[in-house]
């Protein structure tokens, strides 16, 4: 049987990636440790997407809450807001659009960077500089990456709901105390545990996908370009594929 | 064929011995359907200087690609200090590395550093133990070398071609390796930065005995740095003499580099 040219290139993409995962998984935990680059990692990775990720998490906490006002108050459940947008933000929207910013941000940026580390030969540099470039570059990133999203999305998520309460607060009044009791009372320990288990493998989706396309970009400007787009579009597809097997998995456990 | 004195002889030449800085045994490599070196045979004794010379994509560069071990070549030894490059342990080819210098044909400089942490790189990465105040002495030091002492705290990007090419190479030469590998070191220099790197590269010969296999274009360059020049020709080492011998050599193949 002869596969179409798409599936088959599909299917050693994936081949290749897996590889590179598994090359990631056997020089990850054997000395040496790159310490100061992952720490340093860890510092621009989060710090650069933080504004970001809270600008958007604030928008779309104020937005939802106001959209969902009017359905609420035509049902006459107008004080079941708080609960209702802390369990959407929680368990859903806050991680899913966080993990996107962070794929259009760090997706890109480290595709577009270890990939023109590559065509220039920095890559190579490194190497006979006495350095394992997979370790210095690709590791450190996919940690960096899968420490930083969870804490990112943690403090995304708070102030999304910091967002709802001033939605709330637009008309009609809930006192703070209120709205936090009836957001955390809503939430119980199995909505958010599987929520923030998911969201490093997010993390870890984007650091690996960014440094696969960026380490195996091709010759040229053009294919450095190339490299960080593709690391978002991959990296994104992914984050909805985890999140769909992430869903499946806490139903199958009985978590939900 | 080349007259008698520049024909290759490969088992005359090598032995994977260790008076010889590098040996080249053999050697193939290619990439998919392109044959780029079929048995390529080289050695290089301590202190000796070679030059390398070849059309563009002849394999010049893919050559001291697999020398330092950053190709693997598909057939063939080679033996840096008599010890097999593609068959040694990653620290053990580390600490080789750490002895060879290499000069890359696009500079590499590291682009998110500033000039300073680009040279602190190999030191910092080689040598773990050495106190910052040694470090910075290096740098200056090496910086000095190639005359540029005055940009240790700008970025490549604010530097202009020459510039990052003696960057490049002050690089390189930080370790004070025992073999250099020089990739075009002149090419993209004028005349006379292009005469000064040759100058520094003489010197740097005379001071440490260095061995150093260049591969340039230059013609000025070649003469001045070579002991013994060999033509890539095909994917082979098709001659192998001193420049004024193969000056003369009426052999078309090796007549067209001194046209
Ligand atoms: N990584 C690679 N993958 C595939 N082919 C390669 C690779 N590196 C080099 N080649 C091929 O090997 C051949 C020799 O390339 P090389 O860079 O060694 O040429 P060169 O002699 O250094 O030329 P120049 O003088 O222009 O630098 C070329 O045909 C090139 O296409
Ligand atoms: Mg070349």
């Amino acid at each position: 049987m002869v596969l179409p040219a798409e599936i088959r290139s599909f299917l050693s993409e994936a081949g290749e990636l897996s590889r590179f995962t598994g090359r990631f998984f056997s020089q990850a935990f054997r000395p040496r440790y790159e310490l100061y680059e992952f720490t340093r990692q860890c510092y621009l990775i989060g710090y650069s997407s933080l504004p970001l990720i809270g600008l958007t998490s604030f928008i779309m906490g104020l937005v939802l809450t106001m959209q969902l006002r009017p359905s609420m108050v035509d049902y006459g459940v107008e004080s079941e807001l708080p609960s209702i947008v802390g369990i959407a933000i929680v368990r859903e929207i806050g991680p899913v659009i966080s993990a996107l910013i962070f794929a259009g941000k760090i997706g890109s940026s480290i595709g577009a960077e270890l990939g023109s580390m590559k065509v220039t030969e920095q890559i190579d540099a490194m190497e006979v500089s006495g350095t394992n470039p997979f370790k210095y570059l690709v590791v450190t990133r996919v940690f960096a990456a899968t420490l930083m999203l969870p804490v990112l999305i943690i403090l995304g998520d708070t102030i999304s709901l910091y967002g709802s309460f001033l939605g709330v607060n637009i008309r009609g009044t809930t006192s703070s105390h209120l709205f936090w009791t009836q957001v955390i009372d809503s939430l119980a320990f199995s909505d958010v545990l599987p929520a923030f288990i998911k969201t490093y493998f997010f993390g870890f989706a984007v650091g690996i996908i960014g440094c696969y396309k960026g380490y195996n970009s091709s010759k040229g400007t053009e294919g450095v370009g190339r490299s960080a787009n593709s690391a978002v579009v991959v990296a994104s597809v992914m984050v909805f594929v985890i999140d769909l097997l992430a869903v499946q998995i806490t139903d199958l456990l009985g978590l939900n | 064929m080349p007259e008698e004195a520049t024909i290759v002889q490969s088992d005359q030449l090598i032995s994977a011995d260790a008076a010889n800085a590098v040996s080249i045994l053999h050697l193939y490599k290619s990439f998919g359907n392109n044959h780029v070196l079929i048995d390529f045979n080289l050695a290089i004794k301590k202190g000796e200087s070679v030059v390398v010379l070849g059309k563009s994509g002849s394999g010049k560069s893919v050559l001291i690609k697999c020398i330092i071990g950053l190709l693997k070549p598909d057939k063939g030894t080679i033996a840096v200090f008599g010890k097999n490059v593609s068959e040694i342990k990653e620290e053990e080819l580390d600490k080789l590395r750490a002895k060879v210098g290499f000069l890359f044909q696009s500079n590499a400089l590291y682009d998110s550093m500033t000039v300073r942490e680009n040279l602190e790189f190999p030191l910092r990465r080689h040598w773990i133990k050495v106190s910052q105040a040694e470090v910075n002495k290096m740098v200056l030091e090496a910086l000095d070398d190639v005359g540029l002492a005055h940009t240790v705290d700008m970025m490549p990007v604010e530097l202009s071609g020459g510039m990052r090419k003696r960057i490049a190479l002050a690089r390189t030469l930080i370790l004070k390796p025992e073999i250099i590998l020089y990739d075009e070191p002149t090419t993209g220099l004028d005349p006379i930065t292009g005469k000064e790197i040759i100058d520094l590269m003489n010197d740097i010969q005379e001071k440490y005995n260095t061995t150093s296999l260049i591969i340039s274009h230059d013609m000025n360059c070649v003469r001045m740095t070579s002991d013994r020049v060999v033509i890539l020709v095909e994917g082979k080492c098709y001659a192998n003499d001193t420049w004024d011998r193969l000056q003369q050599n009426k052999d078309p193949k090796v007549k067209q580099f001194f046209e």
